[in-house]
């Protein structure tokens, strides 16, 4: 617009003084077209553009709205499962302590029993072994008994005495004693 | 005048009010009611501009926005926003009109900042009409929502006594110099900057100066945008806080 | 003569802008002072701050207006 001659504007500044805003002559025509434009954006704002984006706005809040309960649902499932799984774990934990101590007290019960055989079998074999020995012993001293009887009737023979056999027993026996 | 001044310095040559100038698309003749001029372009413009971002922009009503849907949400937000929390709940249903008022200042300033563009809002005939549109709204709507209990806005109650009447004149003239200010706000701005822009490019036709006539054209530029925004902000929060004061006009 | 006390004129109404800009520069540095010292209710009063700033600024425009009407309508 800086290119416009002055014969030009000098035959605009005839019509209008110097500033355009205040050549009155065109008021009626710039109104008339601003009612004009006004009318039309004021109805394509209220009766389109206006429901259009309030009802954008609304689903949008409502899906926002809906997705926030999903997540919160999903959320709670979360934490059940969670706690479905504390408790299936705790439930393990119980379970394997259960069954470790059952099989301790099995464990301690057929350790008692195998001590207490053992023992039994160890006092059987003490004690027949010293049946044994008893055994042994009664049977040395019936031997040493007889050949004390024979070695004191011989002595006794050979000291030219005659050696009574009941004598002689009872002699030896009255020894043996102590 | 403008004339004489470009005359005398010669080669130097400002016209900062021209690009102001109504004038007939076709043909010559003076401008009628109805003539097709750049007014007419420019409004037509700006219709199609709203239509564009708030029809076309919101066509597919995604969930998800796209960018355009977004910017369209974003002024509705913002000026729903605006209304509900400047003017009040009951504002609401003046929405669309604010709304209307708002989205036509901001894509007349912008589109008026399209180089070789009429600015439309620029002309004291657009913007004085939208203030005294916003003042006689608000006028109506005081007095039919309040009665003449609407009047106590005139009438300072905790004010002492003996100063109310005072107060009382000063408010009422403030009240009646409210669409004075409201149009020559807007219109000024918008003139002033443009009116700037133009005389840094007069300047841009002497070869030392014009580097800096450029970059200084670009920065008047950049405020230009900021102040196209501010002042539609500005426009729209204004009508709010009139709006307020009808609703609501206790002091 | 009339024209050229017009311009002169137009040049001291224009002085008019530079308070605005004083008054623009007051309201604004204000309200950055009140929002660093409680920067949470800043948020809520940038309204009332572009509102302060138009108020403000519409006198310099008025200024520049008349400014305005001296150069080409007087």
């Amino acid at each position: 617009m800086a290119t416009e001659t002055n014969a030009a504007d000098a035959a605009q500044g005839a019509a209008a003084p110097g500033m355009p805003q205040l050549d009155f002559s065109n008021w009626d025509h710039q109104i008339f077209w601003l009612m004009v434009t006004l009318v039309v954006i004021y109805f394509v704002l209220s009766r389109i553009a206006l429901p259009r984006i309030a009802a954008v706005l609304a689903e949008r809040q409502g899906t926002i709205t809906n997705d926030i309960a999903a997540a919160d649902e999903l959320k709670a499932k979360a934490v059940e499962a969670e706690e479905a799984y504390n408790k299936a774990l705790a439930d393990a934990r119980a379970e394997a302590q259960r069954i470790i101590s059952e099989a301790k007290a099995e464990i301690q019960t057929e350790l008692d029993e195998a001590t207490a055989k053992a023992d039994a079998e160890i006092a059987e074999k003490t004690a027949e072994g010293e049946k044994k020995i008893a055994e042994i012993q009664a049977s040395a001293m019936e031997s040493v008994q007889v050949v004390a009887k024979d070695t004191a009737a011989e002595i006794v023979a050979a000291l030219g005495g005659k050696a009574d056999a009941k004598t002689v027993n009872a002699a030896v026996a009255n020894r043996m004693k102590g | 005048m403008a004339t004489e001044k470009g005359a005398e310095e010669g080669g130097l040559v400002f016209h900062p009010m021209d690009q102001f100038i109504v004038k007939p698309l076709f043909g010559d003749g003076p401008v009628g009611l109805f003539t097709i001029t750049n007014v007419t372009l420019w409004m037509a413009l700006a219709i199609a501009a709203v239509a564009a971002l708030m029809i076309l922009g919101t066509s597919r009503r995604a969930v998800i926005p796209s960018r355009t849907q977004s910017v369209a949400e974003l002024a509705y937000g913002f000026i729903y926003k605006m209304v509900e929390d400047v003017a009040g709940k009951d504002a609401l249903a003046f929405f669309p009109y604010i709304m209307t008022l708002f989205m036509f200042i901001v894509f007349a300033n912008f589109l008026g900042l399209v180089p070789m563009a009429f600015t439309t809002t620029s002309h004291f005939a657009v913007t004085v009409v939208l203030a005294l549109l916003v003042f006689v709204t608000v006028t109506i709507v005081g007095f039919v929502k309040n009665g003449a209990k609407f009047l106590g806005l005139f009438w300072v109650s905790s004010a002492p006594l003996a100063l109310r009447p005072i107060l009382a004149i000063i408010e009422i003239i403030s009240y009646f110099v409210r669409p004075v200010s409201h149009s020559i706000r807007l219109a000024g701005n918008v003139m002033a900057g443009h009116a700037v822009i133009k005389v840094f490019a007069g300047f841009a036709a002497i070869a030392v100066v014009s580097p800096v006539s450029v970059v200084a054209i670009t920065a008047m530029y950049g405020l230009e945008v900021l102040v196209s925004f501010i002042q539609a902000y500005v426009f729209t929060i204004l009508t709010c806080v009139y709006l307020k004061d009808a609703l609501h006009p206790s002091h | 003569m009339e024209g050229q006390l017009a311009h002169i004129g137009a040049g001291l109404a224009a002085i008019g802008s530079g308070a605005a800009a004083i008054g623009v520069g007051n309201v604004a540095g204000n309200f950055l002072a009140g929002a660093l010292r409680n920067p949470s209710a800043a948020a809520s009063q940038t309204a009332t701050l572009f509102i302060g700033i138009a108020f403000a600024e519409a006198l310099g425009i008025f200024s520049f207006l008349v400014a305005l009407l001296l150069m080409f309508a007087v």
